[in-house]
């Protein structure tokens, strides 16, 4: 596999272009999931575009990361939790006057529950198994350049 | 078994198990995420799995065992079940645990036992066939080769 080995980035995005990889530096990301084989595969699938994801296990501890004034780009937000669930999380996030982008992942895949998530206040929703592909879709919105600070080193 | 042989034969042995349906396309996407700065991903990721589900089945036993059955217990754990198999691509085990669900909505006991049996014995098929490939990758590695894509 040819690889571009002289990036001035960590190499572990070869399979990626640099431009996206150098991009997504400044991205903080949050992975919101109880199933710590979903927190771990999500946590791989995004350092694999070159970001290092907080975790939290459920709801509560996603808002709390917020009030302590963590802010974040990206929440990918799983929907059925203890303690406080991921529409519950979204709505009150929103309220919180959150704007970060939230996405919404969940296994139940009735267009109903989807909808219901949606109408918490997602940006987007997937269902269950998140792949890569999903995760290139949810990164390009940020690559459109809506509110980045310039800071591509050249 | 010399090393183009023990390759070829990882290779059909994988190709097997898609076509039998235990493994589907997540499995695929798990192995294009390792790479050198992660190189056991896929092993630590199926083992895992293995433990959740190890776990998730004993408590399923038990929950089931109940005189008055938990359904919403019931149905927590098959969700998580649902949701970790169908992460590492372990799609006849994800099969199961949708006709489980359903039956705990139905709160029915005989089928809730019927599904606990199938996605035990699923279950156990797809652990000896992951651990037999991730045997088979290792002998090639030993040997000094490379794991065919």
């Amino acid at each position: 596999m040819a690889s571009e080995n002289d990036a001035s980035s960590s190499s572990s995005s070869k399979k990626l272009g640099e431009d996206q990889v150098n991009n997504n530096k400044n991205l903080n990301v949050l992975v919101v999931d109880d199933d710590p084989l979903i927190r771990m595969l999500h946590d791989t699938y995004l350092k694999h575009f070159g970001l290092e994801p907080q975790v939290a296990e459920n709801g509560k501890k996603a808002i709390d990361l917020f009030r302590l004034g963590t802010s974040f780009d990206l929440v990918l937000m799983d929907k059925e939790m203890p303690i406080m669930n991921g529409v519950e999380a979204t709505k009150a996030l929103r309220a919180m006057g959150v704007t970060s982008k939230i996405v919404g992942v969940t296994s139940r895949g009735s267009p109903c529950e989807m909808q219901a998530f949606m109408e918490a206040g997602l940006n987007y929703c997937f269902e269950k198994p998140l792949t890569l592909d999903m995760i290139t879709f949810v990164l390009k919105d940020f690559n459109k350049g809506d509110d980045d600070d310039d800071d591509t080193d050249n | 078994m010399d090393l183009v042989q023990l390759q070829r034969q990882l290779v059909e042995y994988r190709t097997s198990l898609y076509h039998e349906g235990f493994l589907d396309a997540q499995f695929t996407q798990l192995q294009e995420l390792q790479d050198e700065n992660n190189p056991d991903f896929v092993v630590e990721v199926v083992s895992l799995f293995f433990e959740d589900s190890e776990r998730l089945l004993n408590e399923l036993t038990t929950a089931l065992e109940q005189q008055s059955v938990d359904f919403k217990r019931v149905d927590a754990h098959v969700h998580q079940l649902k949701g970790s198999s169908s992460s590492i691509g372990a799609q006849r085990v994800q099969k199961v645990c949708i006709a489980f669900r359903n039956y705990c909505e139905e709160k029915n006991v005989e089928g809730c036992l019927k599904c606990l049996q199938q996605v035990k014995h699923e279950y156990s098929l797809v652990k000896t066939k992951l651990e037999s490939m991730f045997q088979l990758e290792q002998q090639i590695l030993s040997a000094g080769g490379s794991i065919p894509m």
